[in-house]
């Protein structure tokens, strides 16, 4: 029986606009993150789906307690994290870790490879230089490096190496679970390769928990046990990795799904793409009722304009935030099928 | 963009206050009477006192500086020299166009050379004419401002005869008295002090216009411009130039601002009786009114100065005037 | 006859560590209105290889040989005010960041303006009604008023939308587009490359597309050439590549793609693509080749054509049976994987 190891409740992060001459007055939001819940267990890899401005990257700091949520809780083996700070927040640091996205620009150019992994084990004062050198040297090795280049500097390794840096600087406190955001967007098509077998070999070996952000849903589905969907600040659909993408619900799932390309032309050519119109609209005003009412080929209006579909229950273990589900899957026509127009929801 | 104008104006009042107020407080506590000063100095200690309640000078510090700023701000009066009984203002107006045409000219000297030999420099880097450009910018940083200013003064002045040695002469013509006058005289008097004080300015000048210009030769847009077929000169100009001299158009406005202020060791070097000469020998009097008025009024111009530069940017780059 | 002829291209740098040899003698053509794709990896020389095409080198420390025939004339030794001409009007090439392809202080109504009258003396009403008819072809609503807006008041997708518009707007020949999708999200990229598609059928224009991203060659490449290491390994039909894979590095890339993979581990080419300054020896490809044996440590493969098709190439030096069982294996993958 799996415990549960981390879970957010209606988390919110909003970014006030001001405006004013000498007092500033706050005239709107952005509204990044509108309202997240979700739950993981330990052992298990939830992917995060979505495109950009969708939120999951805020999101992601929000667990890490990297940004202050606005509402919500954010709850880590049982304790209420949302709040606290200080020498509580310090011990919770400690199981927490992040793996960022771009290999350049997360790692400090003026430090050296080795200074950079142990950092974490310094400020937390876990043991004594000798031992933690041993440890970095360790994880070196546990990411595939050469331990001799302890000394070297971040920019004499390759954007593949610098990730496996990356994720060494996150296991070096041993955390329960890391937040991935994107670690591996920026990396060529077998370098990904070799990253993403990585970490799920260190999942196997540390007993981790990971919750996996990215943009590509072939990467995400490879990787996650669970996979949540991600649109406009809220989560549009979770489900189980295989039920999302042989089953999808959502319309904007389906939409996402069938705009990744197939590497199989005769498959590819033959498909009817399904092309959503217009851009994702600002987090500052979001759509009223369903936020992807305005590009949604199913919209009924009077309903999805109206009411704010709830996530809830359509499978076995998946949930969607739709009026009208789709029906089945492969489709090539998102439109609701004239007998369900007008039916209500 | 009105309400970041408005924003702007208040926080140049609040500068205006800090830094009048700030030089206000530091001749407080400088210690010399200025009473006495201004008295003179066959002055009794009678006369002293008489002088002092006149100057308002035995009110309290807050007293006084409220006088001044009541004065300043509704009269445009700055008071008296405590030397010669002149009016301030009109010492310091006269002694501002000196430094202008100091200053401007200089802005221009340096301009012209450092654009065509920073945009040169950054167009082929590493080669032999960048090479010398950047010696000539590590000579121009190291020389002090003085020292080549008295051997410019020296060699073409003194011994080649070629320039005057110093002293300015108006613009507008001969006033009585004058040694000369006229746009010919004001121009031959200026040319070597322009080129001295340019030189300063035209090597960090060079320097950044190059890194600038080398940075917006690298950018994206660049490459699709040329990739549209637009010839090297276009893209220079059209492209290159017009962002890569945003921020040289705001280093320039605070340049001149700061420079206007007052130039200080030129201006004493080659006998150019501007603000800066006036405030310096104001100091050496402990004639405070002076030294004050100069330093109220290049204040004023800076922050003027700063103003309007900030605008001016937010004006030329659409991604901050649209935002 | 071909609309581009491109023989032995050979680009090299000169750097202050020594030459970089960038691209490596490639030959390909392109066809009147079809797609080419060269796809790759990071570094292995598909954009320089445009780059060289265009005239877009860097002028001092480069070094091309080679042909690009186009429309009979070789563009690698054109003079420069010829190609000037050529470039944004016959042959135009549109790159991978829209967010910093636009010049940031002139309206995107300028910028296209330029595009037009670059090339033809036009009068400014003239050029502006081209300029709103290629906006408004491209999908950007509204677009009267956004020609008089700035490119940071669009987003990523909407510009590189107006960077297609600029290119098409002279209605060139070839178009060469650099990663044009990498940095959109994917509903994005399916929009522009949706968008492409019907361009050029509009329009009639060949694409060559550059990119690493092997499901966007499926979906619209006519041919494929993969490169490595400044060489061309394998270039043929787009179902040559996909469903007769014959190189190792190309298999390799294959077997790499999360969705092929169903589950099970994935396999990717160990360590990483070589220096350019001092490739290894024999076949560049030797140090990471799952196959390799001694042949391959010391004599360069040269392209040869597969014995069934003329048109399809591989530089490998293994034997008839084992490319056809390696075609085979990525084939099954392929079918089982890339199902919709």
């Amino acid at each position: 029986m799996a415990e549960e190891l981390l879970r957010v409740e209606n988390l919110e992060k909003h970014f006030p606009i001001t405006r004013g001459i000498i007092f500033q007055k706050e005239i709107g939001r952005v509204r990044a993150v509108d309202g997240v819940s979700f739950s993981v267990e330990k052992g298990e890899t939830l992917g995060v789906v979505g495109e950009s401005g969708c939120g999951k990257s805020t999101m992601a700091r929000c667990i890490m307690r990297l940004l202050d949520p606005t509402a919500g809780k954010v709850i880590f083996n049982g304790q209420d994290i949302t709040t606290i700070k200080g020498a509580d927040l310090m011990k919770v640091r400690r199981e927490l870790m992040m793996v960022f996205q771009d290999p350049y620009a997360s790692l400090n150019t003026r430090k050296r490879v080795g200074s950079i992994i142990g950092e974490a084990l310094e400020v937390h004062k876990i043991g004594t230089p000798k031992e933690n050198k041993a440890r970095v040297q360790e994880l070196l090795d546990v990411v595939g490096l050469n331990p001799e280049h302890y000394n070297r500097f971040p920019h004499e390794f390759s954007g593949g190496q610098r990730q496996r840096i990356g994720v060494a600087r996150a296991l070096a406190i041993r955390p329960k679970l890391i937040v991935c955001d994107e670690p591996v967007s920026a990396l060529d098509v077998s370098v990904q390769a070799q990253i993403l077998n990585l970490l799920k070999q260190l999942q196997r070996d540390f007993d981790l928990t990971y919750v996996f952000i990215a943009h590509d849903l072939d990467v995400v589905r490879h990787i996650s046990d669970n996979v949540a969907v991600m649109y406009l600040g809220k989560i549009v659909e979770t489900a189980p990795g295989a039920a999302l993408y042989e089953r999808p619900r959502h319309p904007y799932t389906g939409a996402l799904l069938s705009a990744v390309p197939i590497p199989n032309p005769d498959v590819a050519r033959a498909r009817k793409p399904i092309v959503l119109e217009g851009d994702v609209p600002s987090p500052i005003n979001p759509p009223s009722g369903c936020r992807f009412h305005p590009r949604c080929p199913r919209f009924q209006q009077g309903i999805c304009d109206v009411t704010e579909p709830e996530l809830v229950a359509k499978d076995t273990g998946s949930r969607a935030a739709c009026h009208y589900p789709l029906e089945s899957w492969p489709m090539s026509d998102l439109r609701l099928p004239a007998d369900r127009v007008g039916a209500g929801v | 963009m009105i309400r970041y104008i408005i924003r702007r104006l208040l926080w140049a009042v609040v500068l205006f206050i800090s830094v009048t107020l700030a030089t206000y407080l530091i001749f407080y506590i400088i210690p010399v009477d200025p009473a006495r000063l201004a008295a003179g100095k066959a002055a009794s200690p009678h006369d002293v006192q008489v002088v002092a309640h006149r100057l308002y000078l035995d009110r309290p510090i807050y007293e006084q500086y409220l006088h001044f700023l009541d004065r300043l701000v509704l009269h445009f009066d700055l008071g008296y020299s405590y030397a010669n009984r002149q009016d301030v203002r009109e010492t310091v107006l006269n002694a501002a166009p000196i430094t202008a045409s100091l200053v401007l000219g200089a802005v221009v000297v340096w301009m012209l050379i450092a654009v065509p030999v920073g945009v040169y420099s950054a167009l082929r880097p590493r080669s032999l004419g960048d090479r010398a450009a950047m010696t000539g910018v590590l000579t121009g940083i190291s020389v002090h401002p003085v020292w080549l200013g008295l051997i410019a003064s020296y060699i073409l002045g003194y011994k080649l005869n070629l320039f005057p040695i110093q002293g300015y002469c108006a613009f507008t013509g001969r006033a009585p008295g004058e040694a000369c006058g006229g746009p010919i005289d004001w121009f031959y008097h200026l040319i070597v002090p322009w080129f001295v004080f340019a030189v300063l300015y035209a090597a960090f000048y060079v320097r950044m216009i190059r890194s600038t210009v080398l940075e917006t030769l690298n950018e994206d847009y660049v490459r699709t411009a040329r990739a549209k077929g637009a010839p090297e000169r276009r893209v220079l100009v059209h492209h290159v130039l017009r962002n890569a001299m945003l921020p040289v158009v705001t280093m320039l406005g605070m340049d001149v601002a700061l420079a206007l202020g007052g130039a200080v060791l030129l201006e004493q070097v080659f006998g150019l009786p501007g603000l800066g000469y006036v405030a310096l020998h104001s100091l050496f009097q402990y004639d405070y009114p002076i030294t004050l008025g100069v330093v109220v009024f290049a204040s004023i111009l800076v922050i003027v100065f700063n103003l309007i530069v900030d605008l001016l940017y937010a004006w030329i780059d659409p991604r901050i005037r649209l935002a | 006859m071909a609309l581009l002829e491109v023989r032995d291209l050979k680009t090299s740098f000169k750097t202050d560590d020594g030459i970089v040899q960038a691209v490596d003698g490639l030959t390909f053509s392109v066809e009147k209105g079809r797609t080419v794709a060269i796809v790759g990896e990071s570094g292995c020389g598909k954009s320089v290889t445009c780059l060289s095409i265009m005239g877009l080198n860097p002028r001092q420390n480069t070094i091309t040989s080679g042909e690009a025939i186009f429309k009979d004339r070789d563009l690698l030794t054109l003079p420069a005010e010829e190609m000037r001409k050529v470039r944004g009007n016959e042959i135009s090439m549109i790159f991978q960041d829209p967010m910093t392809s636009l010049n940031p202080v002139h309206t995107i109504g300028r910028q296209l303006l330029e595009a037009v009258q670059l090339h033809e003396k036009l009068p400014k009403q003239a050029a502006r009604r081209r300029a709103l008819e290629m906006v408004k072809a491209v999908g950007i609503p509204r677009a009267e008023t956004r020609l008089d807006d700035y490119p940071h008041q669009f987003s990523g997708g909407m510009r590189q939308r107006v960077m297609i518009a600029m290119a098409l707007i002279n209605n060139p020949d070839l178009l060469i587009a650099d990663e044009p999708t990498t940095a959109l999200d994917v509903t994005t990229q399916a929009q522009i490359l949706n968008l492409m598609n019907q361009l050029q059928r509009d329009f009639g224009s060949a694409i060559i597309l550059i990119t690493h991203d092997l499901g966007v060659v499926a979906e619209t490449a006519d041919e494929v050439l993969v490169m490595y290491a400044a060489k061309a390994i394998e270039q043929g039909d787009y179902s040559d590549i996909f469903y007769r894979a014959r190189h190792p590095y190309t298999w390799g890339l294959l077997s790499s793609l999360p969705r092929l993979a169903q589950g099970a581990e994935l396999k990717p080419i160990p360590g990483a693509p070589p220096s350019l300054l001092r490739p290894p020896p024999g076949c560049r490809f030797h140090l990471r080749c799952a196959y390799a044996f001694d042949r391959c440590r010391t004599d360069v493969p040269p392209l040869q054509p597969a014995p069934d098709g003329s048109a399809h190439l591989d530089a490998c030096h293994l034997d008839e049976a084992a490319k056809q069982r390696g075609a085979e294996e990525i084939l099954g993958r392929i079918t089982v994987g890339g199902r919709l």
